[in-house]
């Protein structure tokens, strides 16, 4: 989770991660965001998010988001 | 049908009785009915474009919701005696098979689009080529038939499989209720393009006479008509003139044609689909917004979120993103970010993606090179802001006008002047021509002749140029509202008596200000002869 | 409960009542737009005034401008006794001359109905403006809708006939002080359907008839004349065809003949003025206020005296000019029909 706001941070030093939870909805990500935010995480995680979880519900926080990649890590 | 005729209000009226009339299990199939009977109206030949569509990615919706369930079964009934690994290359067997078959509808599909509507586009670029390579063979265009809504229905419907494809929703088991969703009318012209889980509801589901969501439909149908006649089709004299005589409209004219055609489009546009919004509103059927204020968006990326937004979303749901962060692009990203370093290489994926996507945005636009460098402009732009953002930031950090009024009114007329100039290539006969004429623009000092005479030979006497600055600048007061919630809530919220007044004048401005019917000519009327 | 009810119901009240003042409007403005006809284009108010007739006519003659600018009911009354109207119309089609015949017939059987045969040449609707002419002034009825659909062309529709104001919503940026002047109510234009012209242009020069292909009339006009034939039989009306002594647009032999050959086959009368025109005494040099397409006013009354004796004895009509009422109907008419040509010739002569 550190590591994820670490990546989500340096993003956008000026938004809260731990405690926003419409990113999406209120456009903060947008998609250059997501793509590098993407690739970052697979970079350090090492899981592939492909576009079919690229969904509001999986990026509107970073808890959604660290929910995900925990998710994919599993399988 | 035209949104436009007298047969569509007809049509409208007749159903919307009906629908309310017959058992609400059966309104559907009423909607079915009234799609295809407006279809129908279009050519009968198209049916069976549409027809082909509709089957095709039915089946293969149906084959792999079929393939998902087997192989939830399957790992279910095998869970104890399968290891890890064996589970995994049965999921990558399933997969590929899923896979399959959606390329094979997804490429069926997008094929008959592209055979229909660019066949004749790339004969005329390879006898291009033919000339310059001297030879004297020239290809034929083909004589080929271009369904109605064909953009729109295909793009929706390949959304729909691809959702499915993903589990992102249930395929859907009636494939009557699948041909409504493909054809439902009111969006087949212009979309927007919906996606499945937002209109299955509304289309599938029973609604009951609510008086309400009625007159709020028929409204926003109103508004609509009275955007497109009042407005945009009064504007369209103007507009054809400008840009029909390259010769003569040049200098300040091409950013009067500019700025008319701006309001023509947007007025048409939105008109539009405040009519098939409107429309879907009266039956009970909630539709996504396809525009939010564009006209008010302080930098280009913000726009194209604004604009024609079903569309856009599309194209980032399904193109960009699997293009972006698919494996082969992360390999590249990886490999970049090595060679090129962490901040240039981060931007490679985005960047591909982004040139892809607007290549497929402007040649879905039309088949001409106009609309592809339009699309590849608007690529040019977005990607120009991004690397100018750190800047703005200094730029912002030294001088504290962000937040300031005239400042924000300055990013919103700068991003509406760059999008009118790139919409420019709409407009005139190719590239060379469009540039040429942006160019005098700046060359051609003509101001003056404009104002002062220029403007009374555009086929537009002093009573349209009233009823277009009255109409624009209801317009725009309504947008400004607007920003704060619905207009309609607001009306409806004071005495019914603000209603009917501000609805009874919208009714009466549009008959009679409507530029619509076969005009008034008083010298027909003159007796001769006879 | 009854708190929401009363709410509910007062609503409904103000929606309905609010409904009915826009439809008002729109009315109203309907009325403002449409053209009134009181300046230049005079004959295209004549259809409407017909309605506010006595409608016991003993002839009514039917037909295109040949009918209402040459023949004077003034002077059949005042000569023979002869209480006749004119349905004419600017390019009057031959469907419309039926549908016109046959509203009337649903108001009164007139003894004989004059038939001027010239538009048997249009076999297919011509042009917009003369169908607004001729149907906008008509009164609805299963006549005017039939007579509407026979009529348009492939760019009109028929809900602008019902709702002209959808056909002449253009109109708001060019309206005249006549629109506001007649907004409520027109000024009679016509004396018993007749437009009275007094001006004097003489016949310099004919243009010669363009030849035609191929000078059999259509069959869809045709068809429309055996309906008038058929109907009159009916009504037990005498159908008399006449073809007015106009001396351009053409009248050719060919199209002469036909008439002729079909008015013998149907036991009808037929008579083509322009061969009688030396009997009537008509001048072309005094006659005509358009060089030589139709008859002024001096003109007409010969060619309608001409006639009036014909209907009288031909058709054995009654001279009426005892019968009280109607002598005193037309004193009023009359009057009107000198006052407005001592003022038509006033005017000529200021110029």
């Amino acid at each position: 989770m550190e590591q994820l706001l670490e990546i989500l941070s340096d993003l956008h030093p000026d938004v809260d991660f731990e405690e926003c939870d419409t990113l999406i909805d209120d456009g903060i990500l947008d998609s250059f965001d997501i793509v590098s935010l993407i690739s970052e995480i697979n970079e350090e995680f090492d899981v592939v998010i492909s576009a079919e979880h690229i969904t509001p519900e999986n990026f509107n926080s970073a808890e959604d988001l660290y929910a995900l990649i925990e998710r994919l890590e599993e399988e | 049908m035209l949104f436009t005729s007298y047969r569509f209000l007809f049509f409208l009226l007749v159903l919307f009785t009906v629908y309310y009339i017959i058992p609400k299990k059966c309104q559907w199939m009423l909607l079915l009915a009234a799609s295809y009977i407006f279809y129908a109206y279009a050519g009968w030949e198209c049916l069976i474009f549409i027809g082909i569509t509709t089957l095709t990615t039915y089946v293969a919706g149906r084959m792999i919701e079929q393939n998902h369930a087997t192989q939830k079964n399957y790992l279910a009934a095998h869970k104890a005696e399968l290891s890890k690994e064996e589970k995994k290359a049965y999921k990558e067997r399933q997969k590929n098979k899923r896979f399959a078959v959606m390329t094979v509808c997804l490429i069926l599909n997008f094929g008959i689009l592209a055979v229909l509507k660019y066949t004749n586009f790339v004969i005329a670029n390879m006898n291009g080529i033919l000339e310059l390579t001297g030879s004297t063979k020239v290809l034929a265009f083909q004589d080929l038939l271009l369904p109605l809504g064909i953009s729109f229905y295909t793009f929706q419907s390949m959304g729909y499989l691809i959702d499915v494809h993903r589990g992102t929703y249930p395929a859907q088991k009636n494939l009557f209720k699948f041909a409504l969703f493909v054809s439902f009318f009111p969006q087949l012209i212009q979309g927007p393009i919906s996606r499945y889980d937002d209109l299955e509801k509304g289309l599938f589901g029973q609604h009951t006479f609510d008086w309400t969501n009625i007159s709020f439909g028929l409204q926003r149908i109103l508004w609509g008509y009275f955007k497109k006649l009042v407005i945009a089709d009064r504007m369209l004299i103007g507009v054809n003139t400008l840009i029909g005589d390259t010769a003569t409209y040049t200098g300040f004219y091409v950013f009067l044609g500019m700025l008319f055609y701006a309001l023509q489009l947007y007025a048409d546009f939105t008109g539009g689909i405040d009519i098939t919004i409107g429309i879907a509103q009266v039956l009970g059927i909630p539709m996504q917004e396809n525009f939010k204020r564009p006209y008010f968006s302080k930098g280009i990326k913000e726009y194209w979120r604004r604009w024609h937004i079903s569309l856009g979303s599309w194209f980032t749901d399904y193109l960009f993103y699997p293009i972006s962060v698919c494996k082969p692009m992360l390999k590249v990203s990886k490999w970049s970010r090595k060679v090129l370093g962490e901040k240039i290489g981060k931007r490679v994926p985005v960047y591909a993606a982004s040139i892809a996507v607007w290549f497929v945005t402007g040649i879905w636009h039309g088949a001409a090179w106009n609309f592809v460098v339009w699309g590849l402009g608007n690529c040019f732009f977005i990607m120009l802001s991004q690397e100018c953002e750190p800047l703005y930031e200094k730029f912002h950090n030294r001088f504290r006008v962000k937040e300031k009024v005239w400042f924000k009114a300055f990013q919103i007329i700068r991003t509406f002047l760059l999008m009118s100039s790139l919409r420019m290539l709409d407009c005139y006969r190719d590239v060379p021509m469009t540039f040429k004429m942006f160019g005098s623009m700046f060359t051609d000092w003509n101001v003056g002749e404009v104002l002062s005479a220029g403007v009374w030979n555009l086929g537009l006497g002093i009573h349209d140029y009233v009823v277009l600055a009255v109409g624009t600048l209801i317009l725009f007061t309504v947008s400004m509202v607007g920003r704060r919630g619905s207009v309609r809530e607001m009306i409806a919220r004071k005495p019914i008596g603000v209603s009917l007044v501000i609805f009874g004048s919208l009714f009466i401005a549009t008959v009679l200000f409507g530029a619509y019917g076969m005009g008034y000519d008083a010298s027909q009327f003159i007796y001769n002869q006879f | 409960m009854s708190e929401t009810k009363k709410v509910r119901r007062k609503r409904a009240v103000a929606v309905i009542i609010g409904l009915l003042v826009i439809l008002a409007v729109l009315a109203l403005l309907q009325r403002l737009v449409m053209p009134k006809y009181m300046g230049e284009v005079k004959e295209g108010a004549l259809i409407s005034e017909y309605y506010d007739e006595d409608k016991d006519f003993d002839v009514i003659f039917i037909g295109d401008c040949e009918v209402y600018e040459n023949f004077v009911p003034a002077t059949l009354w005042e000569n023979y006794g002869i209480n006749s109207y004119i349905r004419g119309s600017a390019q009057q089609l031959i469907w419309q001359s039926y549908y016109l015949m046959e509203e009337t017939l649903q108001y009164e059987k007139p003894d004989v109905i004059v038939f001027n045969v010239l538009s048997l040449q249009y076999n297919e609707p011509q042009k917009e403006a003369y169908n607004r002419m001729t149907i906008d002034g008509m009164r609805w009825s299963t006549s005017k809708v039939e007579c509407i659909q026979a009529s348009m062309l492939e760019s009109e529709n028929f809900i602008e006939y019902v709702f002209p104001l959808l056909r002449y919503h253009d109109r708001w940026s060019e309206l005249e002080p006549e629109d506001f002047q007649y907004l409520l109510g027109a000024e009679k234009v016509g004396h018993n359907g007749y437009y009275m012209q007094v001006g004097v242009v003489p016949v310099d020069y004919i243009p010669e008839g363009k030849i035609l292909g191929d000078y059999s009339f259509g069959e869809n006009a045709w068809s429309y004349l055996d309906k008038m034939v058929a109907l009159c039989e009916e009504n037990d009306v005498e159908l008399v065809l006449i073809k007015a002594p106009s001396l351009y647009p053409e009248w050719y032999e060919e199209w002469d003949a036909q008439v002729e050959e079909y008015a013998a086959e149907h036991n009808l009368k037929y008579i083509n003025f322009l061969e009688y025109t030396e009997e009537i005494g008509l001048d072309y040099s005094t006659d005509t206020y358009d060089a030589g397409l139709h008859l002024n006013l001096y003109g007409a009354v010969k060619l309608t005296d001409y006639f009036g004796a014909w209907l009288a004895e031909e058709c054995e009509l009654q001279d009426r000019r005892d019968e009280e009422a109607l002598a005193e109907v037309w004193e009023v008419k009359l009057e009107d029909f000198y006052t407005q040509k001592e003022e038509l010739e006033a005017l000529k002569e200021e110029e």
